[in-house]
């Protein structure tokens, strides 16, 4: 076990420290580098869905290749509920968590007995359900264009109200929600439950004679991961005052694994915030330069699966030396691959 | 009524039968012993015993309670461990931790999702005492799948004890030992069977012979004998068999 630690480090460990620190001056030193503010709230936003994202492919081993899916039932229901039923910032984001941890209890009933290829062609099979449901279904999403206009609700605190209109602003709420959102996962990557999902990873078999209800787990996992996607979609909905069915699509789906992966989402907890923050600088750092950055991008993906798995936060941790999770992270990647049925 | 009875257990695969008509029944205090040769059936009557398989007709009791076609992880709770002959242990993890994991009182809190488990200093006191008992003082922040085989065979007993269980089933916990680690284990076995109820299957006769109250031999897939070593040594089938002189 791990030496004991301080009341503020079970927390707040030093890493978490780091990243709130960078996060909370990004508005400061965004701008000279050659950025912009709005970058920030996309980087914080994904960070949030990567961070649950992982909860379910680093932790638990279930690769789902369809969680664009409740990122945007999350943007959606978010959308809705100001449209037409009213305006409200904390009834609109329980809104859209409720819909989306629905959603993912009841899509998880059908994958909860499955893993490796057969549980990610599940995954797929259901984003796609989701993807096309939001496209033709009119009358509630707007088809192909979404909804559109979503007003953006001021930050009801009872007493005092302030807008979020401004990005600047804005910026500091999302942030607020990723505090949480990192603060309680880490809580829960070193409970009894994040441990026991680690062990259904590590032997699924063996967690069941050990008297698990391995099952129940999945199920547990995989909804608690949808929720926070959908948290992250009302966010999103927020950022963008609108909701479209790109979110959903196959295509967006594939791009939350792939940044989880890169930054090294199986020997770290890390691994998905490095990841995010990647990906969006190499979009607009790269974007700049050549219109085919996804392809570069993409290809960096590959070779990295390939040659790897561990990700960059892996490569981190060869380089101080600290102890990986390296041999751990070729497996996975081979578990996901292979490992059928049950 | 004994602890553990089995009721005319059968199961196939496909058109291949491997149990037929199987009857046992383990003793709470005892140590029961299953022995036949390779292919027999042995492993698959442990796994319909203990809830992998179902079995297409029998019975299985467990202290009087209908068990048979229960999960897995049902028969664990009611406080069924068993050990697996290929071994299966959470590799990532260090010994230690995989024997937190099997306590029975992390498994009641397996939904909390807010405090430390590694924090919990009761929990790895607990585990600790369990590796000390399977010899693996020591050896407690060593990853599992970094252990030598012998450490890991050790493990995989540990894994099981764990639960604290009523009744403990080990299968072929020797496999793969050489002669001096065998002997390491079969005091482990001996030790254990002060305070556990254990049925172990082994094709090591000899293993067998010194720490069992009571022996059954399964050959294809039924129980051909059953007794006490005594008893045993006298049997036709025993003395016919390949199995090694009984000593
Ligand atoms: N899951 C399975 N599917 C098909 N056949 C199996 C399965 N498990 C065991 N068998 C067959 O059942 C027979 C008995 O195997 P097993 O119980 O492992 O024997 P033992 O443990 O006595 O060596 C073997 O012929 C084996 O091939
Ligand atoms: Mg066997």
């Amino acid at each position: 076990m791990a030496p004991r630690q301080s009341f503020a480090g079970r927390w707040v460990p030093g890493e978490m420290a780091l990243l709130f620190v960078l996060m909370a001056t990004l508005p400061l030193w965004i701008g000279p580098v050659g950025l912009y503010q709005y970058l920030g709230i996309e980087i914080a936003i994904w960070m949030i869905y990567g961070l649950g994202y992982n909860l379910l492919l680093g932790y638990s081993g279930l690769p789902s290749f369809g969680h664009g899916a409740f990122f945007g039932i999350g943007a959606y229901a978010f959308g809705l509920f100001q449209l037409r039923v009213f305006e409200s910032l904390w009834l609109g984001m329980v809104c859209a968590v409720v819909a989306a941890a629905v959603a993912g209890a009841f899509v998880a009933c059908f994958l909860s007995h499955r893993r490796g290829i057969y549980f990610a062609l599940l995954t797929i099979a259901f984003g796609q359900v989701f993807w096309f449901v939001s496209i033709k279904w009119h009358a509630v999403t707007g088809g192909e264009d979404g909804l559109l206009n979503i007003p953006r609700p001021a930050l009801e605190l009872g007493v005092i109200s302030p807008a979020l209109s401004t990005n600047a602003d804005f910026f500091y709420f999302v942030l607020f929600v990723l505090a949480v959102v990192t603060v309680l996962l880490w809580r829960l990557v070193h409970s009894p439950f994040g441990k026991v999902l680690q062990a259904i990873r590590q032997n699924e078999e063996r967690a069941r004679f050990v008297g698990y209800n391995v099952w129940l787990f999945k199920w547990a996992a995989f909804t608690l991961s949808a929720a926070i996607a959908g948290l992250a979609g009302s966010l999103f909905s927020m950022a963008q005052q609108s909701a479209y069915p790109d979110v959903m699509s196959l295509h967006a789906s594939g791009i939350i694994v792939m940044m989880t992966l890169i930054g090294g989402g199986f020997v770290s907890f890390w691994g998905p915030v490095i990841g995010v923050a990647v990906y969006f600088v190499a979009r607009d750092v790269l974007g700049t330069l050549t219109e085919t950055w996804l392809l570069w991008f993409g290809l960096v993906f590959v070779l990295a699966v390939i040659f790897k798995p561990e990700g960059i936060a892996g490569a981190w941790q060869e380089f101080t030396g600290a102890k990986g999770r390296h041999a751990l992270a070729r497996r996975a990647m081979a578990g996901l691959i292979s490992a059928g049925r049950k | 009524m004994a602890l553990f009875e089995a009721r005319g257990i059968h199961k196939r695969f496909g058109r291949q039968v491997v149990l037929e008509r199987i009857d046992l029944s383990f003793e709470a205090g005892r140590l029961s012993g299953i022995m036949g040769p390779n292919g027999a059936g042995k492993t698959t009557c442990f796994n319909v015993l203990t809830g992998r398989f179902k079995p297409d007709r029998g019975r299985v009791v467990f202290d009087g309670e209908d068990i048979t076609g229960l999960s897995p992880s049902a028969i664990a709770r009611k406080g069924i461990a068993r050990s697996f002959q290929i071994m299966s242990l959470f590799d990532e993890y260090s010994a230690l931790e995989n024997i937190v994991i099997a306590l029975p009182d992390v498994r009641a809190r397996g939904f909390n999702m807010i405090d430390s488990l590694s924090a919990d200093s009761e929990a790895a006191d607990r585990a600790a005492a369990v590796l000390a008992r399977v010899g693996l003082a020591g050896r407690e922040h060593r990853r599992a799948g970094d252990l030598a085989y012998g450490e890991r065979r050790a493990l995989e007993v540990g894994v099981a004890l764990a639960a604290r269980p009523r009744l403990l089933f080990l299968d072929e916990p020797t496999s793969g030992l050489g002669t001096e680690a065998t002997a390491r284990l079969a005091d482990l076995v001996q030790d254990l069977k002060r305070d556990h109820s254990i049925v172990v299957i082994e094709h090591d006769m000899q293993f067998l012979f010194g720490l069992a109250d009571t022996i059954s031999v399964i050959h294809w897939g039924q129980v051909v004998a059953a007794g006490t070593p005594d008893a045993l040594r006298e049997n036709k089938w025993v003395q016919r068999s390949t199995l090694g002189a009984p000593p």
